[in-house]
């Protein structure tokens, strides 16, 4: 097909650089510069799609953001996206298009009968007819629904495309690069601040590319060309295209979207697809523009039915006529330059102005070429199904409440212009509460509440010589007060054609008889009517009628529906529209990509990784990871075909039986210094601190001040004033905020100072029978005798070069030492315990194994340490000292914690001695019990103890003391599991606690 | 996402700090005795004030230091930030 609506010499496109692409399964040709829409409707294609509920034919409506019809599916490069905007989607190479809301096929929908039983569709329509039985929703409502209504099918393919996110700071984020926007942006520059102009579409100029319009002796393109190209090359400025400034968020953080590689060609690899931008602003310009409001008429949503000004764009910017008959309705002067356009290229229009007869500079320049005008007259309603073939046309009584006679005239397109919005949407977000404004019949911006200020049509100035003015005037004052320079720059001339007043006309009345739909919002089928019927039954306040008929919750945000929404509701509800009041406006103004939103986010870049410095070693030795918070550790070592069950059963018994090693890096680590450092301890754990030797480690335990248990770990005395504190992996971080919030708030008397050592020393469990003979091998130096070391002793020593800090404690209950190195030299300790520890038949062990040794000890930990439970209920109260106050000391003489049946800590063994309990089972009286079962307790723990070689696990159970010997069942719904169980001691292995001190 | 001016460092981004609650609450002192009525409230009771709030905010990923915020809880204008020794009013 040719491209027989496209003109000869007008447009801004690239004619030398042809493009093919493909719409419904068609081949298209378009020009470099092009949009999908205007590519398509070069083609004289307008059906794009169907609607959303009543599927009716729809066409383009827009040429930008104000676009609610043109949804397209795209395929490109192997990908595919839903709802892409065919007005703002930039023509290129490959691309393959197609309508999305029809089945099966655009021409032939078979939801168009739902256009037919419309009165079954009315407002509320989900609401009211969806209702029950409860059992159909997933059956038969929700799969119709999804069918009938659904929009684009997004990709279920991973996305291969790269997107970014960037941050960005200046002076002043000016938002649209239209006069407004230039000339802050460009006073401001020059004024020394440092400036980002962002722009949404390709081409910078806003309404300059399409207006009549002279500054500076230049057209309004010229102008902008020559204004952007010195900003481009300032220094202090940034300008960017194709970038849309969609979130105003606290302490003006603005958020941006880029689309940096969608209308590329050949996308070079490492360019990003879009990127998101940070910014934030000292002050923010909002140079957004205005929006044309439609006026409503039957059957308004025919393909064909543009606003004027999108028709004129078509012309100005993309050489495309959107018909050869066009018929212009109006009820302001700005259609007349659509009119003019027309006109130019040898069509004659005809315009139906809803005014009285009057002149103006521009309605007289339309009469003096001979353009035909029809004042007092209105659109009653399009004709035409796929397209509009004419329009029935009335001329307007006095009231312009019915018309005197009516009349069908033939044409194929019809160009409506309602006045002009301010696009408030950013000023609405920054939480400006906007007023009305009863010359343009609109919101504007009230006052600020950010440093915020908008300028031109966003903030209801429709005249270029007072934007210019505002727009100097404004860049040139706030940069002021930013930069302290005085470098203004003046206003330049400027040439428009004079507009009169428009009149209030928003809504064509229906001729007696007739029943057109007339649609207010076309992206969610929103009708006259339905508004109505919503009004009837009663909905008042906007926010409800906005969600029961859900007008102006597209995607579009309703900036073409918004105003005649209020309007209508108004005039029902005999109020004006300040009356009615507005709906919130929220981010983001235009749909972005989740991709976007993503950035570099995924895969190994999710979050970053740590690793120990022994990592490489347990990756050569098949470690299976596990994740713990952000760090990498080895669950198991695997050999052969060996199951995480045999292999941590293996390691374990190991450990039992020879020696183990185990990577404790992760550990969290912190180093106390300072006189008052024993003091200090001795408030934030339970136990006592004052009387610890140098040279010694303890064990203790610390307390949120609710009485919760918080951590648990050793702490070592190095010298006079320095303690190395030991942390769980999972609480290091809190830990040590804690630490400083009582240093730094609460106490800040204290002479102490804290800081995290996690990262600076490689840790080494060496633990079992052998961990002994090992570690003096490894210092055969030192004495390493248990009355020389021991248990909770210290030493420091020499490893093979190495300084070492050699701690004798234990997590597995038996005879263990950690030896502590700098993290570079982690590896090569590691290396030398394996070597040496051969003999003595040493295995790594992970975490499961690691697990399993604590659980059989007793020794609690994470699982147990859930944030619910207080010392006792651990059975840690022998650890809390009558003699002095800690932190959470006070909390546990609650009542509550005090109780004689109160939860404790137990150990678990099968009856049968086979079957592993569930960790999270619960534990029941009676197995069998009506529901809700009453719930005694809690498995937290559970492992296959080595030792016995039978389950065993830890629970948490009510009156836990006075439960042993008892049997209990422990019920694991999700697993579906009821295992019989007999609660004993937690320390399943070495009641005493000899090992640890042998 | 707020931009908080940390008394040591100056303007940085929410994205740094970690919030910590009502800068006002005064732990009980040690080792004194406190009624059940007067440590519940330590323990559990805040207000949540609509508009003014002085605040904790410990910048975790920069200095490490506790500092106090004041700020309207309704908009999020911060008026004020301080260290912990200084007054805000
Ligand atoms: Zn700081």
């Amino acid at each position: 097909m040719s491209q027989s609506y496209r003109l000869k010499n007008e447009g801004l496109i690239n004619r030398n650089k042809e493009i093919i692409f493909k719409f419904n399964g068609k081949k298209y040709k378009g020009y470099e510069g092009d949009t999908l829409a205007s590519a398509l409707l070069a083609n004289g294609v307008h059906l794009v799609g169907r609607s959303f509920k009543y599927h009716r034919p729809r066409g383009f409506f827009g040429a930008g953001v104000d676009e609610p019809n043109a949804k397209l599916q795209i395929q490109l490069n192997g990908h595919s996206e839903p709802n892409v905007n065919a007005t703002e989607f930039e023509l290129v190479e490959g691309v393959e298009a197609s309508s999305q809301n029809c089945w099966p096929s655009v021409e032939f929908d078979i939801g168009a009968v739902n256009n037919f039983l419309n009165r079954f569709f009315p407002a509320g329509f989900y609401y009211k007819t969806f209702m029950w039985p409860k059992s159909f929703w997933y059956k038969i409502y929700e799969p119709f629904i999804r069918k009938a209504a659904g929009l684009g099918i997004a990709s279920v393919e991973k996305d291969k495309e790269r997107y970014e996110h960037k941050y960005e700071y200046c002076d002043l984020l000016v938002t649209g690069s239209g006069p407004a926007g230039l000339s802050s942006a460009y006073s401001a520059a020059k004024n020394g601040a440092k400036v980002i102009l962002a722009e949404d579409k390709p081409r910078f100029g806003g309404s300059l590319l399409t207006d009549d319009v002279t500054i500076d002796n230049l057209s309004g393109k010229d102008w902008a060309d020559k204004i952007i190209t010195e900003l481009k090359e300032m220094p202090n400025v940034i300008v960017k295209n194709r970038s849309q400034v969609f979130g105003y968020y606290d302490h003006n953080m603005m958020v941006m979207f880029e689309r940096t590689g969608d209308h590329l060609n050949d996308k070079p690899k490492y360019t990003p697809r879009q990127r998101l931008w940070y910014v934030r602003a000292k002050e923010v310009l909002l140079s957004t523009g205005s929006i044309e409001r439609p006026i409503v008429f039957g059957n308004n949503d025919t393909p064909g039915v543009f606003l004027s000004a999108a028709a004129k764009e078509y012309i100005k910017v993309y050489g495309v006529l959107v018909g050869k008959k066009p018929l212009i309705f109006t009820n302001n002067d700005s259609a007349y330059e659509t009119a003019l356009e027309f006109k130019k290229q040898g069509i004659e229009p005809i315009i139906l102005d809803t005014r009285e007869e009057q002149s103006s500079e521009l309605i007289n320049s339309a009469k003096n070429q001979n353009i035909q005008i029809k004042f007092c007259h209105a659109v009653i309603a399009a004709n035409g199904y796929k397209k509009v073939r004419s329009a029935q046309i009335g001329k307007l009584n006095k009231e312009k409440t019915g018309f005197e006679n009516i009349q069908t005239i033939e044409c194929d397109c019809i160009c409506v212009s309602g006045f002009w919005t301010p696009t408030v949407h950013l000023a609405s977000q920054s939480g400006n509460k906007l007023k009305f404004n009863d010359d343009i019949d609109a919101f504007i911006p009230d006052k600020s509440k950010q440093n915020e200020k908008s300028v031109g049509a966003s903030n209801g100035t429709f005249t270029l010589k007072k934007t210019l003015e505002d727009g100097f005037k404004t860049g040139f004052e706030v940069s002021k007060n930013i930069t302290n320079n005085n470098i203004s720059t003046s206003t330049p001339n400027s040439n428009e054609t004079k507009k009169s007043v428009h009149d209030k006309f928003w809504c064509s009345p229906l001729p007696n008889g007739k029943n057109y739909k007339r649609f207010v919002d076309f992206q969610n089928d929103v009708a006259v009517s339905d508004i109505e019927v919503a009004l009837r039954e009663g909905y008042r306040s906007i926010e409800h009628v906005k969600r029961y008929t859900t007008l102006g919750m597209a995607t579009d945000q309703g900036r073409t529906s918004n105003l005649n929404g209020l309007q209508l509701v108004a005039n029902v509800e005999k109020k004006i529209v300040p009356q009615v009041g507005h709906t919130t406006f929220r981010p983001p103004f235009t749909p972005i990509t989740i991709g976007t939103i993503v950035g570099r986010e995924i895969d190994m870049e999710y979050m970053p990784t740590r690793k120990t410095p022994m990592h490489t070693w347990h990756e050569k030795n098949n470690a299976v990871f596990v994740d713990a918070g952000a760090w990498k550790r080895p669950r198991y070592y695997k050999q052969g075909n060996e199951s995480l069950f045999e292999a941590s059963k293996r390691e374990a018994k190991n450990v039992r039986d020879h020696v183990g090693i185990c990577d404790v890096t992760t550990l969290g680590k912190i180093d106390i210094k300072g006189p008052d450092s024993a003091e200090f301890l001795n408030r934030v754990y339970t136990n006592a601190w004052l009387k610890l030797p140098i040279g010694k480690a303890r064990y203790g335990v610390m307390l949120r001040e609710d009485g919760i248990v918080m951590d648990d770990g050793t702490t070592t005395r190095i010298s006079e004033n320095h303690y190395h504190m030991t942390t769980t992996t999972a609480q290091a971080a809190n830990v040590l905020s804690h630490l400083e919030y009582y240093l730094q708030i609460v106490w800040p008397e204290l002479n102490v100072n804290v800081i995290s050592t996690t990262e600076q020393w490689a840790g080494a469990a060496l633990a079992g029978p052998k961990s002994r003979d090992v570690l003096a091998k490894l210092f055969p130096n030192l004495d390493v005798t248990n009355e020389s070391l021991p248990f909770m002793g210290y030493m420091e020593g020499d490893l093979f070069g190495v300084k070492a800090r050699i701690f004798r404690i234990s997590f597995s209950g038996e005879l263990a030492y950690e030896i502590n190195v700098e993290s570079d030299y982690g590896l090569y300790m590691w290396e030398k315990m394996i070597e040496i520890g051969k003999e003595f038949n040493i295995q790594p062990y992970g975490t499961e194994a690691l697990s399993t040794l604590r659980i059989e000890m007793g020794h609690v930990a994470g699982p147990e340490l859930d944030g619910r439970t207080i010392p006792y209920d651990v059975s840690l109260e022998g650890l809390l000292s009558k003699k002095k106050d800690f932190i959470g000391k006070r909390s546990l003489q609650k009542e509550a914690f005090n109780k004689n049946d109160r939860q404790k800590i137990v150990g678990l063994v099968p009856t049968d001695k086979k079957s592993s309990i569930p960790e999270g089972s619960h534990l029941v009286l009676d197995k069998n019990a009506k529901l809700p079962n009453p719930k005694l307790g809690h498995v937290s723990s559970s492992c296959w103890s080595v030792e016995n070689n039978n389950p065993f696990s830890l629970a948490i159970v009510k009156d836990g003391k006075n439960m042993i010997g008892k049997k209990l069942f422990a019920v694991s719904p999700l697993k579906n599991t009821a295992i019989e169980v007999e609660i004993i001691s937690s320390h399943y292995v070495d009641h005493e606690g000899k090992r640890v001190r042998s | 996402m707020l931009n908080i001016n940390c008394p040591y460092c100056g303007d940085r981004s929410q994205k740094e700090f970690a919030y910590g609650g009502d800068a006002t609450v005064k732990r009980p002192e040690l080792n004194k005795e406190v009624s059940d009525e007067k440590w519940n409230e330590f323990i559990y009771l805040r207000k949540s004030p609509r508009g003014k709030h002085i605040e904790l905010w410990h910048h975790i990923a920069g200095c490490r230091q506790w500092f106090k915020v004041q700020r309207d809880t309704v908009t999020h204008e911060i008026f004020k930030t301080a260290k912990m020794n200084e007054e805000i009013k």
